[in-house]
């Protein structure tokens, strides 16, 4: 059995660490509030904007348009949302995995990375384009352009031929799902939703709709917005789920470290009943050698 | 001249809800040309171009800077998604003078390496946001 003084040190040491995540998790539980409401709050204008890129799309089906088609070269782009601290469960983890599962060629790929924990985690295997991870901490929209712009071009210049945003999306607060989503060449899917959540009854008066400038010429100017503002709803939705997990991870640390002080303290109540008795034992002993 | 020739404008923002009421005329800068839409408008999509944003409401006019998106006009209602926008009282005059004399300075030094249509944008966004502000 281990000393009293062993078991008081260990039980000391881990009421310590169970302060500091106990602190953590009120950090992003308040942290949390806030990425949420900054969530709801830009959730309608990607709504909207679903909906219009749709809308267009759907009336332009057999358009040739280069955002609409892969190019020629083989390179993919992925932009890789993740934090730039650990100690959020498997927020980061599960993002890098959509990436090392193997869906995507390995030598194919060109990581535009946010967040430092997912950049340090693959730039062994692969090739970083870029690094954004400051933005990650207060996402702007300025910074959701910046980005797009940068894949944007190099999807013009033709060095990449898809791009894809690697975020978690938030669903609620215990729920996160890692997501991995095709930015460009924009696809509509089956039902003619790109995000399956746009709802049916628009199609009738939306069929109205004029276009100024033309189609062809608004699809140029709005797929980059479109693209800018899925950036920016992936990092502000990332943010919200990094806390989330965060939050979740400290609780579970918190109540494990009580389970184990619990614990501790059971072995030290014995240890010490043990050892009174044990001197107890001695001094009768002592007493009756004597007499 | 009853409310019926008032229709819903939103004004939506990355981060915020802008503006959101009715309003009798909106007009406001595209790629095509300056517009000013009433109510009944021909259901139109329409990108927008650095300019004054005037709305006219039923007890006066609100005007702001906006910079970028896209404007969505129905019959009743006409929705922007502006990506930059901002009121008068958010402008920092002294930023957008600068900015407007480093664009005319972009313009008037032109090298070959000079992005013209960012200078371009970029004067035609001081001056919009110079204008609020008188």
């Amino acid at each position: 059995m281990a000393s009293m003084r062993d078991i008081k040190r260990r039980k000391g040491s881990i009421q310590s660490t169970q302060q500091i995540t106990k602190a953590m998790k009120l950090v992003s539980t308040v942290k949390l509030q806030r990425a949420k409401q900054n969530a709801e709050k830009s959730g309608n204008y990607f709504r909207c904007m679903y909906e219009t890129v749709n809308s267009i799309l759907q009336r332009t089906k057999n358009l040739d348009h280069k955002y609409l088609k892969s190019g020629a070269s083989g390179k993919k782009a992925v932009i890789v949302i993740t934090s730039n601290r650990g100690l959020a469960g498997g927020y980061n983890s599960n993002v890098i995995k959509l990436i090392t599962r193997g869906e995507l060629a390995e030598e194919d790929l060109a990581i535009y990375a946010v967040g430092k924990k997912g950049k340090d985690a693959l730039q062994r295997q692969y090739e970083i384009k870029a690094d954004y991870s400051d933005v990650i901490e207060e996402p702007v929209y300025a910074d959701a352009m910046a980005i797009g712009k940068e894949v944007l071009e190099a999807f013009a210049k033709g060095e990449i031929s898809e791009i894809y945003l690697a975020y978690t999306a938030f669903k609620n607060t215990v729920v996160h799902v890692p997501t991995l989503l095709k930015l460009l060449p924009v696809e509509v899917n089956e039902e003619g939703k790109l995000q399956g959540e746009a709802e049916e009854a628009a199609g009738e008066d939306k069929a109205l709709m004029n276009f100024e400038p033309e189609d062809e010429e608004a699809l140029n100017l709005l797929i980059p917005k479109y693209i800018t503002s899925l950036i920016y709803g992936g990092m502000v939705e990332s943010v919200a789920s990094e806390n989330g997990a965060r939050m979740q991870a400290m609780d579970s640390a918190t109540s494990n470290a009580e389970e184990m002080i619990d614990h501790l303290t059971l072995l030290y109540n014995r240890a010490r009943q043990g050892s009174i008795t044990q001197e107890l034992t001695e001094i009768i002993a002592g007493a009756n050698a004597i007499s | 001249m009853a409310d019926n020739n008032l229709f819903t404008l939103k004004i939506i923002t990355p981060d915020r809800v802008f503006y959101e009421g009715s309003a009798s005329m909106v007009e406001f800068n595209t790629t095509e040309g300056e517009i000013g839409i009433y109510k009944k408008h021909v259901p139109m999509t329409v990108i927008v171009n650095p300019g004054i944003l005037t709305i006219t409401e039923a007890e006066g006019t609100k005007e702001a800077a906006l910079h970028a998106g896209f404007a969505e006009i129905l019959q009743d209602e006409v929705v922007i998604l502006a990506e930059i926008i901002e009121w008068p009282e958010e402008i920092d005059i002294n930023r957008a003078q600068a900015a407007k004399e480093r664009a005319e300075e972009r313009l008037r030094s032109k090298t070959p390496e000079t992005d013209i249509l960012r200078a371009e944008t970029a004067l035609q966004r001081a001056l919009a946001r110079i204008h609020v502000i008188k």
